[in-house]
């Protein structure tokens, strides 16, 4: 340590020995405004990947996304006109089917550690709820094909929807769990104050006053599951024909765009592009939507 | 009970009959998270038991994955699992925590919500659109450009870890698109971190006559030191367990060699290339037991990455 500067000026002995240790100001500064280049420069590389990313799938998406797509089923290759069109409404079921299962058991067990926060179980529950959404999602398929398709003999939407169903379990109720606990005491101290039970007061105060937050929360899942497919490889299989029924295998836009990408079809390539980028947009879209809904709430929550 | 933590309001309201049933509900659904995990463990343990019962330890340490002859042994596949992540680590490391400190100390208040949304939205995209990417741009990139590059050019063909023909699908393909898919979550868990450092702390380096530079290097990033481990290792996790993009751009193939141009497996790639067309029930516990393997570690690493930045939120909170 250098003798301390504090208290007069210093002297001339103590301002080389500054300099000795730290080097000379000019110096310091070069150092800070390269570094500070350099940052930046960390920060355009970073983005350049999801540029050239969505640069691509445009260019070669575009070109293949047409009517048909939408409409049509897939086709062996050389027929032409073959879309995904099941698969598109396979991924619709499989959300549905998990929001159905994942989202009162998330929200649910968010409304407990926001309400709880102290307790053994809350704590537990917080961190196990972390743990679980840092799971692999293969392990979560090999997990449902082992509960669920190995008992029932044969693949299934169902097996799928709770594969999906078991990442949004975390994701949800943790959002859920930091929205409400945005929400101001007094208001439901106000609720509470005018005769409403808790219950009725967590249900339509609280949970009201936190929905777009968790509608935000709630979105980020969706956008995640959609475009998961390593739990479906083994629950809900894939499907080349039309099916809608949970108790078989159904079709799903990320499994066809695998499957495609891997064949060696130049036709099926094509596909696969368009297949990757509708859902790119979806995904895309469905986050936008989640930034808007948090931008929105927090002007009204910020007023202080 | 830790009825203190509740307002005085809803302790002195008391319970009724609904409000019971509401509790019990909600306290039913919480219950559910970690008997969903219990549940996980307990299956795909039961499951890939009797491979570790045939095998015992050596399933982890031999690399012959012989389905033909039921010889089993994950090393291969582990050590793909661990090569690809490092690459990942080496790779997004240091441009996410640029990334982060861009964010928090240097992009002015314009710029910060555009990036910081254009870097979470490489979360956002689908890993299976990652591997088409990566097999129809990546891969003839590296295979024309940056393998030749490497070892040519810069003559690592010399060292063992870039040797050999580039053919394209290989371990180093696959870590550079986990470091891309990973990258987003170190940011940003970085970026909350160096966020939550006090005020205070930077305000302090710059009274003292630091430069914004040696602000950042001597107050900032100490205080935010083994929060930003944590995102690492959330990254890690991450890493460890990706599997469309890794399956389609590391060539699966039961090799164990240092040249990172050679192609390999990952756990996860492994079970997702093998499971549906798994010959016999040993076959399909070994698969398990891959599973099974792959679930411990992330375990750990996850438990690992919430504790260090728990810790910081815990300290940040205490000084605040």
């Amino acid at each position: 340590m250098t003798t301390p500067l504090i208290g007069g000026r210093p002297t001339l002995r103590q301002l080389a020995v500054a300099e000795r240790t730290v080097g000379t100001i000019t110096r310091r500064r070069i150092v800070s405004a390269i570094m500070a280049g350099v940052i930046a420069l960390m920060a355009i590389i970073t983005t350049l990947p999801l540029l050239f990313i969505l640069w691509h799938l445009a260019r070669e998406g575009a070109s293949s996304l047409n009517v048909a797509f939408f409409t049509q089923m897939p086709k062996p290759v050389g027929e032409g006109n073959a879309g995904m069109a099941n698969a598109i409404v396979g991924t619709l079921i499989l959300i549905a089917t998990a929001c159905g299962i994942g989202l009162p058991i998330g929200i649910g067990a968010g409304l407990y550690l926001a309400d709880f926060k102290g307790t053994r179980l809350a704590t537990a529950v917080r961190f196990l709820a972390d743990v679980l959404n840092g799971l692999p999602s293969i392990v979560l398929g090999i997990f449902a094909w082992e509960t669920l398709v190995r008992p029932m003999g044969h693949f299934s939407a169902w097996a799928g929807g709770i594969a999906l169903a078991a990442m949004m379990i975390p994701m949800v109720t943790r959002t859920t769990e930091e929205m409400v606990r945005l929400v101001p005491t007094s208001l439901r101290e106000a609720a509470l104050a005018l005769g409403y039970s808790r219950a009725r007061t967590a249900l339509t105060v609280v949970l009201r006053t936190a929905m777009a937050g968790i509608v935000t929360g709630v979105l980020v899942a969706v956008a995640r599951i959609a475009g998961e497919s390593a739990p479906l490889l083994f629950t809900v299989l894939g499907n080349s024909f039309w099916s809608v029924d949970l108790n078989q295998p159904i079709a799903a836009m990320p499994l066809q765009i695998f499957e495609y990408a891997k064949s060696p079809y130049d036709e099926w390539h094509r596909l696969a592009w368009a297949g990757a980028l509708v859902l790119i947009a979806v995904v895309l879209m469905i986050s936008l939507a989640a930034r808007f809904a948090t931008r929105s709430s927090s002007h009204r929550g910020s007023g202080d | 009970m830790n009825n203190d933590e509740r307002s005085l309001a809803e302790r002195i309201v008391g319970s009724s009959v609904g409000d019971r049933v509401y509790v019990a509900v909600i306290t039913g659904f919480a219950i559910c998270v970690p008997l969903l995990l219990a549940l996980i463990f307990v299956e795909v343990a039961r499951a890939g038991w009797p491979a570790f019962r045939e095998f015992g330890f050596g399933f982890l340490t031999s690399s012959n994955w012989d389905p033909v002859h039921s010889q089993f042994g994950a090393a291969s596949a582990i050590f793909g699992t661990l090569v690809t992540s490092a690459i990942a680590l080496i790779i997004a490391t240091p441009l996410a925590l640029g990334v982060a400190v861009f964010l928090s100390d240097y992009a002015p208040a314009w710029l910060r919500q555009p990036v910081g949304f254009l870097v979470d939205l490489l979360a956002a995209i689908p890993s299976v659109v990652y591997g088409l990417w990566g097999i129809f741009v990546l891969i003839p990139v590296l295979r024309s450009t940056v393998m030749p590059f490497l070892r040519d050019t810069l003559h690592l063909g010399a060292t063992p870890f870039f040797r050999g023909p580039a053919y394209g699908p290989s371990m180093l393909a696959a870590g550079v698109i986990l470091a891309v898919m990973v990258l987003p979550y170190i940011s940003a868990v970085s970026r909350e971190v160096l966020l939550a450092v006090p005020r205070s702390q930077r305000e302090a380096a710059l009274a003292l006559g630091a430069t914004r530079w040696e602000m950042i290097q001597k107050a900032v990033l100490p205080y935010a030191r083994s929060g930003i481990i944590g995102g690492v290792i959330l990254g890690l996790g991450r890493a460890l367990g990706e599997t469309m993009a890794v399956t389609m751009l590391i060539g699966n193939r039961h090799d164990i060699s240092a040249s990172l141009f050679a192609p390999g497996y990952t756990m996860a790639s492994l079970i997702a290339n093998e499971f549906s067309e798994a010959t016999g029930d040993l076959h399909l516990a070994a698969l398990m037991a891959v599973g099974l393997t792959l679930l411990v570690l992330t375990l750990i690493v996850n438990a690992i990455a919430r504790w260090l930045v728990w810790r910081v939120g815990k300290r940040a909170e205490g000084s605040a």
